[in-house]
């Protein structure tokens, strides 16, 4: 009898011990924790300032921060929902925010007291709208925005003897590439120090490149070929929000692709093994050395101005066959989560983090530009302290009539979109497969749309 | 030849079962039949709640939800047949189950093959504990930092590995980069940290052979590599054959290195099977589809495991 009641306590010990494990994460938090994840290492510095000062305005409530790596990030946080320990607010990307929407894990903002006034015209032109969702209901309070531009190695600009405003005054075309191709195949040098441009050039021994590779850019090309599609006049799909077909089939898009990995082919672009998204992305190829110059987002600009005595310039996207140029200008949100452990909480969190007083905190540490203009103003104002220029960046947003901006392609599937385009663009970049097989992608990612 | 008899498998069960009876006869430890049941239900509790929790349940449950549409966050509907006749249509299903081959072969091959070579050398040549436990060290590295190491060491543009092959004159090699450099690279990187293991579980196989076979051989003459060949290879077939079922069956699972190095590509060159289910699972939230894919990788290593099981007759011994 003795025996089966140590039993019956060792058993009860053990679910409690169950209990106390599945209670973990944001469920097992102190009352008046509101749990907040981030992936961007960089920003989270800004945060903790924010929330530090959101505590002190309301006492009781406590933010605790969670940041994890990109690649983790998202698998972590479905594995939350599903395990029930998600937490009560977490950064965002359009692209993602749709199937969670579609899954009904998330808050619509404008059915909750403090954040149902979010309006548009508090922010940036254009960053609003993109979270609403197809059901007419907002699932995003945006948080910051970014645009894409040519970061440049200024030492090896100047050896080329291209001036800060040759590189700024950059145009292509899909024929022979303008102005921008002849700048990178001269910045290009070969092992024996021959550039690009000059006689006796060896591709297939280069030692600095003229672009670095930001990989095959999948569905997106953000960082990759974006900034070329955008100034050819192509859309990614017949919407600008939740579109219902794509277009990479598209002659124009196939063209300008199909140069713009021909230039790894002519040994100015970065070959794709050379890129690695773990270890060696477009800025470690830049601070190593081994390229002169990659497009990169906004979010990078602290980091490439942190290279080891190695100055570094920003030009402008190159002006495309349109006579425009382009950039993808996207933005991250806030959204709260169904079921948030601490609704009450995370509300006044979203709330803060939309103002100007945590907006300016953001932006005073110079890692990102502010959804608010009030955060932008200060986040221009902290890079110019530091020395770094940033109108490469923000002239795109505030000159309409020399840019195009368009964003990141929104539509339902989009995790089915990714995982056809990811393999069909690498394919073209590493195998040299021909952007014809894109029309078969493109087919078989409407069909799914038209389901 | 003679050699020393020993108990064969077969034999040994009798021997197990008679052992408790006579315990139970005597009743000096633990008193009658039922205390001996519920302590036994004690010690197997622990065991079985593991495997009906973290095994037979998932898999039973996994078996249901091939037959579903499921997105992990709202009910499952069942949609019959449909996951796996999508399989057989997909293309991409197939390609994996060919990388995923491709992996095993060269994994395996290369990596008992070695681990064999290690075994010998190490109950041959050395009596070293302290060798025969630095074989077994990278084993102690997690799978994700071998795999983030090793990427690291053999990046193409300034991993040191390539520097090398570079000041070699060899030129720099994408090893995890080229769709034709991928698999071996994933499959010998793996080979790296899994041989020390393989290679001690080999080793315990050939500390098994009694000595005197050797001595036998060794007045009959024969050498170091006739031995090996008649009387360690033959002697080591069952041990051999159960090591070469685990891994691989190990093999066929790898995920771990793939997820770090090459994210399946370039273009889907390393997409094994199992990223593949795990992209399907978490990345486009097709439960229903993954476990389809789940069940069909089940299948496929039950029927090699079994088929290997009778070729390489695991269950017998030449010993005796």
């Amino acid at each position: 009898m003795r025996f089966h009641r140590r039993l019956a306590g060792a058993l009860a010990l053990g679910l409690v011990a169950l209990t106390g494990c599945a209670k973990g994460g944001a469920a097992g938090s102190p009352p008046g924790t509101v749990t907040y994840w981030l992936w961007d290492s960089n920003q989270l510095p800004a945060y903790q300032a924010c929330a530090r000062d959101f505590e002190k305005r309301n006492p009781g409530l406590h933010v605790e921060i969670t940041q994890l790596g990109w690649d983790d990030y998202w698998t972590k946080l479905t594995a939350s929902f599903i395990a029930g320990t998600q937490p009560d607010v977490f950064t965002d990307h359009v692209e993602k925010f749709g199937q969670f929407a579609d899954l009904k894990v998330l808050e619509p903002l404008d059915e909750l007291p403090l954040t149902k006034g979010i309006s548009d015209s508090s922010y940036q032109p254009g960053l609003g709208s993109h979270w609403i969702g197809q059901d007419g209901h907002r699932y995003g309070s945006p948080k910051d925005w970014d645009t894409v531009a040519l970061f440049y190695n200024k030492k090896m600009t100047d050896a080329a003897g291209i001036s800060a405003q040759e590189m700024d005054n950059l145009a292509w075309n899909p024929q022979d590439g303008g102005t921008f191709e002849k700048a990178i195949a001269h910045l290009t040098v070969d092992d024996k120090g021959r550039r690009g441009d000059q006689p006796g050039f060896d591709k297939n021994h280069v030692k600095v490149y003229g672009l670095a590779s930001g990989g095959a850019g999948d569905a997106d090309g953000q960082t990759q070929w974006s900034a070329f599609t955008g100034s050819a006049d192509w859309t990614y799909t017949d919407r600008k929000l939740w579109g219902t077909r794509y277009n990479y089939d598209s002659k124009t898009f196939q063209s300008a692709i199909s140069w713009y990995f021909g230039l790894a082919k002519k040994g100015y672009l970065a070959p794709f093994t050379d890129y690695n998204s773990q270890s060696s992305q477009a800025n470690v190829q830049v601070a190593a050395g081994k390229a002169a110059t990659a497009f990169d987002g906004a979010w990078m600009i602290s980091t490439y101005h942190s290279f080891n005595s190695m100055d570094i310039g920003t030009a402008l996207t190159p002006v495309g066959p349109t006579g425009k140029r382009a950039t993808m200008m996207n933005g991250l949100a806030d959204s709260i989560t169904k079921h948030a452990h601490n609704l009450v909480g995370a509300e006044k969190w979203v709330d803060y983090l939309a103002s100007d007083a945590c907006q300016e905190t953001v932006g005073s540490y110079a890692v990102v530009f502010p959804a608010t203009p009030a955060g932008t103003r200060a986040a221009v104002a902290a890079y110019r302290k530091k020395g770094i220029d940033v109108t490469a960046f923000t002239e795109p947003v505030a000159d309409k009539k020399d840019f195009t901006t368009f964003t990141y392609p929104i539509t339902n599937y989009a995790a089915d979109v990714y995982a056809l385009m990811h393999p069909a663009m690498q394919n073209i970049y590493a195998n040299s497969a021909s952007v014809s097989g894109l029309d078969r992608t493109n087919s078989q990612i409407n069909l799914l749309l038209s389901h | 030849m003679t050699v020393a008899s020993s108990s064969t498998p077969r034999s040994t069960p009798p021997v197990a079962i008679a052992a408790p009876k006579a315990q139970r006869r005597t009743g000096t430890r633990v008193g009658d039949g039922r205390g001996d049941g519920a302590l036994a239900a004690v010690f197997v509790a622990p065991a079985m709640t593991g495997f009906l929790v973290f095994l037979l349940w998932p898999t039973l449950r996994g078996v249901y939800l091939s037959f579903t549409k499921f997105n992990l966050l709202t009910p499952a509907k069942w949609t019959g047949f449909d996951n796996y006749i999508r399989m057989v249509n997909d293309p991409i299903f197939w390609d994996s189950l060919r990388v995923t081959v491709e992996y095993v072969v060269i994994n395996i091959g290369v990596q008992t093959v070695v681990a064999l070579l290690i075994a010998v050398l190490l109950q041959r040549l050395t009596q070293s504990v302290w060798l025969r436990s630095l074989v077994l060290t990278p084993y102690l590295v997690s799978n994700v930092v071998t795999g983030i190491v090793w990427l690291w060491v053999l990046d193409t543009q300034s991993g040191i590995g390539n520097e090398i092959l570079g000041a070699l004159g060899l030129g720099h090699i994408p090893f995890f980069n080229d769709q034709h450099w991928a698999i071996p690279t994933i499959a010998l990187v793996n080979v790296w940290r899994n041989v020390g293991y393989t290679a001690l579980l080999l080793f315990a196989g050939l500390q098994a052979i009694p000595g005197d076979v050797y001595e036998a051989g060794r007045v009959d003459g024969a050498s170091e590599w006739r031995m090996f060949w008649r009387i360690s290879l033959p002697l080591l077939r069952p041990v051999l054959a159960v090591v070469l079922i685990m891994t691989i069956i190990g093999s066929f699972q790898v995920f771990d290195t793939v997820a770090v190095t090459t994210f399946g590509g370039p273009a889907d060159a390393s997409n094994v099977l199992q990223y593949y289910i795990y992209g399907s699972a978490f990345g486009r939230f097709q439960f229903g589809y993954a476990s389809a894919m789940s069940v069909a990788l089940l299948v496929v290593l039950s029927a090699i495991t079994v088929i290997q099981y009778r070729l390489t007759r695991a269950g017998e011994t030449d010993l005796g």
